[in-house]
């Protein structure tokens, strides 16, 4: 039973940090988007759109990072410092964005440099979380169960692909919620915005899928070896149908299944990912047995979290459903 | 220039965290009064109370957006700058973080969202509902995260092997002997902090002549607050003085600034601490006082801060003097909740002006006194981080110096400016006041409506 709670408690961090990604990724994603918008009126309707949700998006961020401290104390102290600047780098722009959302709609002249704020912090902190999933996928030195690292280890050429990638990924849910939230010139635009993005998240994540195999063995094993890739070859396979698909839903003006293939291809990347460095949290040189709390702390926690997530998920779908359909005229901050 | 990393950690840490602080200080208090002033709002139909209620809301926004984003930032440097202190407590109060988290921190900040955007989609209980479970959520979060805070002060319910702390008894964890008490403690001065703003507020309309109905219920929900928790919270106090006597004497020494613990103590309305030669100077001090109020006894004795070597004492002058201002706040606001129930028991509350006058300026007042404590109790624990358990010293990560020296200057220059534009923003939004009219919520339908409605269009046509 011991040898299971930690991949339960690997895969409930997966989860959160996977509801995080599609959660905060559209919603950062409005901000990546902010600087297209036309007007500030449109401006003002795309954050709209968002206010409602964002500050219970907020806490599937914490659920990951402070989840790993929980439950694999040793590699939260190993990731944490191995990515320094980007992690304190993220967290000030998610800062800056953060209160832009309240400061922009009580400002009057200093509005602009709000609504600046709030597209800057956006894209750094996205740009920010995907150094620092580069930053893990391609290893961390550890020593003595501790970062041995330098400062700017992580800034490698593949983290900053990671980088962009995921400011691109973002870009993509946010413009698909925009389609399926708003309407006018601002959900038109989005339409557009959305297909070369969704061809920017294709290059990125065929650009991956080469690199880790050709940079990191163990990816490579993992993937190509007998009998793997019988079972992993439908991966591939499905993304590019779900491209494909969420193409053809973009082209004929649907709304909401553009949103819904998005979010399944970010899953499938993501699901990818998993499979490359899985079982370690640190890779090559940590799994989720060696970064374990001990077994009486990861299930204290788990026997509160097995009853509260489904609650949590039942009333952060409640409050979606309160706010379903497009944004209402003059609704949103007055 | 050698940096030492001890010293930029801890200056990030108290920085970052200080800051935090003030937010809950505010929001665990005012979810709570929002959620009151939706409940009169349900029970006597008067909009002016969803008004009042949805201009707090926009101030809570403000507060709650900048609380949010700032203890996020404090759930990452434990892992950045106290890895050591992650690896060593993670077993332990690792769990209280995670339940806060799931518990508290995902309740509030989801229906926040309804709060906010819901007043024309959900009927009005589901608005005041959301307004409650807000406020619950604010006071569960302090409970966890004040009981991580209780086990690094007074842990139980843990041993420890090869310097690890690993769990043994979780009860004794999460209420350990110090937590009731700060928690108490804490939860009082929150309400307390803002019930100061609330009444200063209050005050400033009514000194201005503006929404002056606003601020008379203001002032007056206010001082019935103040009223009767101001003097419950000095009773807290003591009690929590007494525990932390009995669990960490150095702290109680150095807030006394108690040098020998073989003579009673006196205590020192004011003194400048000399650390090196272990004196008092300036010191004008009310003879055995300290003793009385932590023994009981005008002869008792408790421990002195000779009673351990330099190396195991904490800072004397910070802790000394914070603790001071605290109390003085206390005191000040008993005074002004006292006075203030006399006067409305003369029936002249809202009409003395000099008393308004004065409590206008009362606003910052909960804040300094919440961050002077937990100055006293924070700076107190040291040179322990986990008292008894691990150093500050042994705690951080290993990252060099110069990524703490910048990421603190960032922090400064980002806090900085967040800070200073909310403060700014939230007097703009207390300056304009409550306006505006009800939202209609849906499907309701009564027939005192089209009255309020006049009477609404009445208050905004002559601009109050």
């Amino acid at each position: 039973m011991e040898i299971y709670i930690p991949v339960i408690w690997a895969l409930l961090i997966g989860t959160a940090v996977a509801l995080y990604v599609i959660l905060d990724g559209f919603d950062l994603g409005i901000g990546i988007l902010f600087p297209y918008a036309k007007e500030e009126k449109e401006q003002d309707q795309m954050i709209n759109s968002i206010a409602p949700f964002w500050d219970g998006n907020e806490p599937w961020l914490v659920l990951g990072g402070g989840g790993l401290w929980v439950a694999f104390p040793h590699a939260y102290a190993v990731v944490m410092p191995a990515l320094y600047l980007p992690v304190i780098v993220m967290l000030l722009g998610l800062i800056f964005r953060g209160v832009a959302f309240e400061f922009r709609t009580v400002a009057d002249t200093s509005k602009k440099y709000w609504t600046f704020a709030f597209a800057g912090g956006s894209t750094i902190a996205a740009f920010c979380q995907g150094l620092i999933l580069g930053g893990i996928i391609q290893g961390i030195k550890v020593e003595n169960g501790q970062f041995a690292g330098g400062t700017f280890d992580f800034a490698t050429p593949f983290a900053l692909l990671c980088g962009l990638g995921v400011v691109t990924g973002y870009a993509l849910l946010g413009a698909c919620w925009l389609v399926m939230k708003t309407e006018g010139p601002v959900a038109e635009r989005a339409r557009e915005h959305a297909k070369p993005l969704l061809l920017g998240v294709l290059a990125f994540m065929g650009v991956v899928s080469l690199w880790t195999p050709l940079a990191f063995p163990p990816i490579r094993e993992r993937w190509f070896s007998l009998p793997n890739i019988l079972f992993l070859w439908p991966i591939p396979v499905i993304t590019a149908l779900t491209a494909y698909l969420a193409w053809r839903w973009l082209e004929a003006g649907r709304e909401i299944p553009p949103f819904l293939a998005a979010i399944l291809l970010f899953m499938l990347g993501y699901v990818g990912l998993a499979i490359s460095v899985f079982p370690y949290l640190v890779p090559f040189s940590m799994t989720v047995w060696d970064a374990s709390a001990v077994p009486s702390s990861q299930l204290f926690l788990l026997i509160g979290t097995l009853p509260l997530l489904p609650i949590i998920l039942m009333y952060t779908g409640f409050v979606y459903y309160i706010f379903r359909g497009k944004l209402r005229e003059g609704e949103g901050y007055h | 220039m050698d940096l030492d990393p001890v010293l930029l950690a801890r200056l990030q840490f108290a920085f970052t965290i200080s800051f935090h602080i003030i937010f809950p200080s505010f929001t665990i208090g005012l979810a709570a009064y929002i959620a009151t002033l939706l409940g009169m709002w349900l029970r006597t139909g008067q909009d002016r109370y969803q008004l009042l209620a949805r201009f707090w809301t926009k101030i809570f926004a403000v507060s709650f957006g900048m609380g949010v984003v700032s203890g996020i930032v404090l759930s990452y440097q434990f892992g950045t700058n106290w890895s050591r202190f992650s690896v060593v407590t993670g077993n332990v109060i690792g769990p209280a973080i995670g339940y806060e988290v799931l518990t508290a921190f995902f309740l509030e900040a989801t229906f926040l969202g309804v709060l906010l955007f819901g007043w024309n989609r959900v009927p009005p209980w589901l608005s005041a509902l959301s307004a409650a479970i807000v406020a619950f959520g604010t006071a569960v979060s302090a409970f966890w995260i004040l009981s991580a805070n209780s086990w690094m002060q007074t842990p139980t319910g843990h041993e420890v092997r090869d310097g690890i702390a690993y769990p043994v008894d979780w009860l004794k964890i999460i209420f350990n002997p110090s937590f009731p008490y700060r928690l108490a403690h804490m939860l009082t001065a929150a309400y307390l902090t803002t019930a100061l703003v609330v009444l200063a507020v209050g005050a400033r309309y009514l000194v201005a002549g503006r929404h002056e109905a606003d601020g008379r219920t203001m002032v007056r929900m206010a001082i019935g607050m103040i009223a009767i928790l101001a003097p419950l919270q000095l009773l807290i106090g003591d009690l929590h003085g007494l525990n932390t006597l009995k669990h960490q004497p150095i702290k109680i020494a150095a807030m006394e600034a108690h040098w020998d613990g073989s003579k009673p103590g006196d205590f020192h309305i004011f003194a400048w601490p000399d650390e090196k030669n272990e004196v008092n100077r300036f010191a004008i001090s009310i003879p055995r006082g300290s003793s009385l109020v932590l023994t009981h006894d005008a002869n008792g004795l408790f421990p002195g801060l000779k009673s351990v070597p330099p190396s195991e004492r904490p800072p004397v002058v910070p802790v000394f003097f914070a603790f001071r201002i605290m109390v003085g706040i206390g005191l000040l606001m008993i005074a002004t909740g006292l006075l203030g129930a006399f006067l409305w028991w003369r029936g002249k509350l809202v009409t003395t002006r000099w008393y308004l006058q004065i409590v206008q300026y009362f606003w910052p007042l909960g804040f300094i006194a919440v961050l002077c404590g937990w100055i006293t109790t924070e700076v107190g624990r040291q040179p322990w981080i986990a008292y008894g358990i691990l150093r500050t010293a042994d705690a951080i990560s290993p990252v060099s110096a110069a990524s703490v020296l910048t990421t603190l200057i960032l922090f400064v220059i980002v806090y900085g400016i967040v800070f200073t534009m909310g403060l700014y923003y939230i007097n703009r939004l207390i300056v304009r006041g409550p306006q505006g009219r009800a939202i209609e919520p849906p499907g309701h339908d009564t027939p005192s409506r089209p009255l309020a409605a006049a009477h609404d269009a009445a208050r905004e046509a002559i601009g109050s």
